[in-house]
């Protein structure tokens, strides 16, 4: 099944499941959805459960919020998170704050779903890994779709949630096939996923950084190093637990994502190691994040501005060299 | 069509600005045309829009702009960067993402830029460049200048905040700003009908108490004569102009678009407004404008692109040691 398939099968089961939700966005319907994730969709349901919307990413983010607290279902599509920053007022200065400001009164359970990614050449404007950025956000619930399964499950699962949810999906994963058990399994919406076990290193990671850093693990292991790989899933909050156990196992990390060096999830969660379980190093914490420069178009630029397999592998034999077990 | 196309007088002069308005409407299709298959043979990558259709409003409306006046463009953007002069070979190899390009290959299709031509942009976020054309303005008037800011976008912007926000400043602070709404009637699968409550766009600059026109954008010399008359207003008075010009895009929204949102008939029937044949055929029948003429065109156009696509080729490839540069500017050392 393609991440694409998965991604609106998620959807579909949450529309059949509740009569409150509903899909509102651009190009959602009659195009059949930018990536083609909701095709179909506007037939099956029809336009009271399928809404287009013009663009005006802020007014329809708004108008999310709105009918959420109304009592609805809302799941907001924002084409790519690029846009979503002429969304950002209304996510952050409602979605995130409304409970709070209202002493608990008023709750806003919105589904926020992006498209996200590096790689398709399309430059600066339709490139940036934002994550961080909402990751930063308290009152918000930040979740990264980086394999098939929480592709298809993540959304049913989390669907109760009462808080606004922000949803990361990669564009550059969509056509990327993968086998999923026919029966959907509940997923745990909180915790960080081991997505390979090893003895020798944990390597945190999240979105396209999953499968690119299990190709590396796969890799490293014929060369003897064993690689424990940790998809965070949840950027907010974070899942320290399971990063934290893995470390005390294997005494080494390895950070890598998309998202720029500087001030980004790596950061914290180094800082985290740093302040919980330093004493439980063997070497220092290494951090892998995307070259500091706005995504270059040319294909040769944009692979050399984020990490790739050979980059990951580098970088953790490098590591393992460090200070000797 | 033919009867609306304004009648010329057949001096030598006018042949000669037909002649040019048709051979720059003809590069622009023809360069659209071979963009697309570059694209099928993935040596141009990313997002690629055709403006087929269209090229009567980039054509048109630059016939009022002079080389002082500064533009603003959307990621439809190739037709009004060559109705524009910028060189045909360093746009093709921005595409390409040479370092050759015209933007040295970091922005692609969608980002053209060429500053030499005050063509800035290539915006690719929906409306972000018309706060961006404000200011523009905003500068030459409080620097005296005569200039004219000229800003394309689409009627699909026109839903976003930052047009209504855009265009309350640029009326509550009168400046010399022509934005040409360029009605192509679908804002990617969504058309007019469900995207905005008043359809009728020009109605949207009289609520900010702005001059408007509206001009039949399959025509290339009404799109000319109602852009002069707008940018002489604006000269004259200072204060910016909303032109509306109809208009439709003949091919999908990009090149990843199947088109599941209108009729083939209703895109036949825009076909027969095809401003090329229409201004052919005008020429024909004001000045006799032969087949052999119109040959020379298609000739002159297919070298300039065949130059253009081998200019692109020969690009290079940025070497991957210079990947950060242009983060921030560096000083100029002498
Ligand atoms: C802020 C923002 N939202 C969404 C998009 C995705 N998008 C790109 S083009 C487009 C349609 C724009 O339509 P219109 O302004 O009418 O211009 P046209 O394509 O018809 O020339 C959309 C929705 C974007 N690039 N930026």
């Amino acid at each position: 099944m393609t991440y694409r398939e998965a991604l609106k099968q998620g959807i579909r089961q949450v529309l059949q499941h509740d009569q409150r939700a509903f899909l509102m966005g651009e190009d959602v319907g009659r195009y059949g959805g930018a990536f083609a994730v909701s095709k179909g969709l506007l037939a099956e349901f029809g336009a009271e459960r399928i809404m287009d919307v013009p663009l005006s990413e802020s007014g329809f983010m708004g108008a999310g919020i709105g009918a959420a607290i109304g009592g609805m279902r809302p799941i907001v599509e924002i084409m790519t998170v690029n846009f979503s920053l002429l969304a950002m007022d209304q996510i952050v200065n409602n979605a995130a704050t409304l409970l709070h400001m209202s002493g608990g009164q008023v709750n806003v359970p919105v589904i926020v779903r992006m498209g996200s990614g590096i790689g398709r050449q399309l430059a600066a404007q339709h490139s940036h890994s934002w994550e961080p950025l909402y990751a930063h956000i308290p009152g918000l619930k930040v979740f990264s779709i980086g394999t098939h399964e929480d592709a298809r499950n993540f959304l049913p699962a989390i669907f109760d949630h009462p808080d606004p949810v922000i949803i990361f999906e990669y564009t550059s994963m969509l056509n990327m096939e993968a086998e999923l058990p026919t029966e959907p399994e509940n997923v745990n919406t909180h915790l960080a996923a081991i997505r390979k076990t090893g003895k020798d290193i944990s390597l945190v990671t999240y979105g396209t950084g999953v499968y690119k850093s299990l190709e590396a693990a796969n890799t490293l292991l014929a060369d003897g190093i064993d690689v424990e790989v940790i998809d965070l899933r949840v950027l907010r909050p974070i899942d320290y637990t399971t990063v934290f156990n893995s470390i005390r196992k294997t005494h080494r990390a390895v950070l890598v994502e998309d998202a720029w060096g500087s001030v980004n999830i790596s950061s914290e969660i180094s800082a985290r190691i740093m302040e919980n379980i330093f004493y439980e190093l063997d070497a220092p914490v290494r951090r892998l994040g995307g070259v500091e420069v706005p995504i270059p178009y040319p294909k040769h630029l944009e692979d050399a501005s984020v990490p790739q397999p050979a980059d990951i592998i580098n970088l953790v034999k490098n590591s393992m060299r460090h200070g000797g077990v | 069509m033919d009867t609306t196309l304004k009648a010329g007088t057949a001096g030598q002069d006018n042949v000669d600005h037909y002649t040019n308005i048709l051979y720059q409407m003809q590069l622009i299709r023809r360069f659209e045309e071979r963009s697309a298959e570059l694209y099928t043979q993935s040596l141009i990558r990313g997002f690629l829009h055709l403006y087929v259709g269209e090229e009567a409003v980039a054509v048109g409306v630059m016939q009022a702009l002079t080389g002082e006046d500064s533009i603003l463009s959307t990621y439809r953007e190739h037709g009004h960067a060559l109705a524009r002069g910028v060189d045909a070979g360093r746009i093709m190899a921005e595409m390409y993402g040479k370092q050759e390009g015209c933007s040295r290959g970091r922005g692609g299709s969608m980002h053209l830029f060429d500053a030499s031509k005050k063509f800035y942009g290539g915006n690719a976020i929906v409306g972000g460049h018309l706060p961006m054309a404000v200011g523009m303005a905003l500068a030459a008037k409080k620097q005296g200048k005569a200039s004219v800011t000229c800003c394309f976008f689409g009627e699909g912007a026109a839903a976003e905040g930052e047009f209504h926000e855009a265009m309350n400043l640029a009326a509550l602070w009168s400046v010399p700003l022509l934005l040409v709404c360029e009605n192509n009637l679908y804002a990617m699968g969504t058309a007019i009908r469900f995207s905005h409550s008043e359809t009728h766009l020009e109605k949207k600059g009289e609520g900010y108490g702005m001059a408007t026109m509206v001009v039949d954008g399959m025509d290339v010399l009404k799109v000319e004569a109602a852009a002069k008359q707008a940018v002489d207003t604006i000269r004259q008075t200072g204060k910016p102009l909303l032109l509306v010009a109809n208009t439709y895009r003949f091919r999908a929204h990009s090149m990843f678009d199947a088109e599941l949102y209108r009729e083939k008939t209703e895109v036949e029937e825009w076909k027969q407004k095809d401003p090329i044949p229409a201004l052919y055929r005008y020429m024909k029948e004001q000045f006799g404008f032969s087949e052999a003429a119109f040959q020379g065109i298609e000739s002159k156009v297919e070298e300039e692109i065949k130059a253009a696509i081998d200019f692109a080729e020969k690009g290079k490839w940025e070497p991957v040691e210079e990947l950060t540069r242009f983060v921030h500017s560096e000083t100029q050392t002498n």
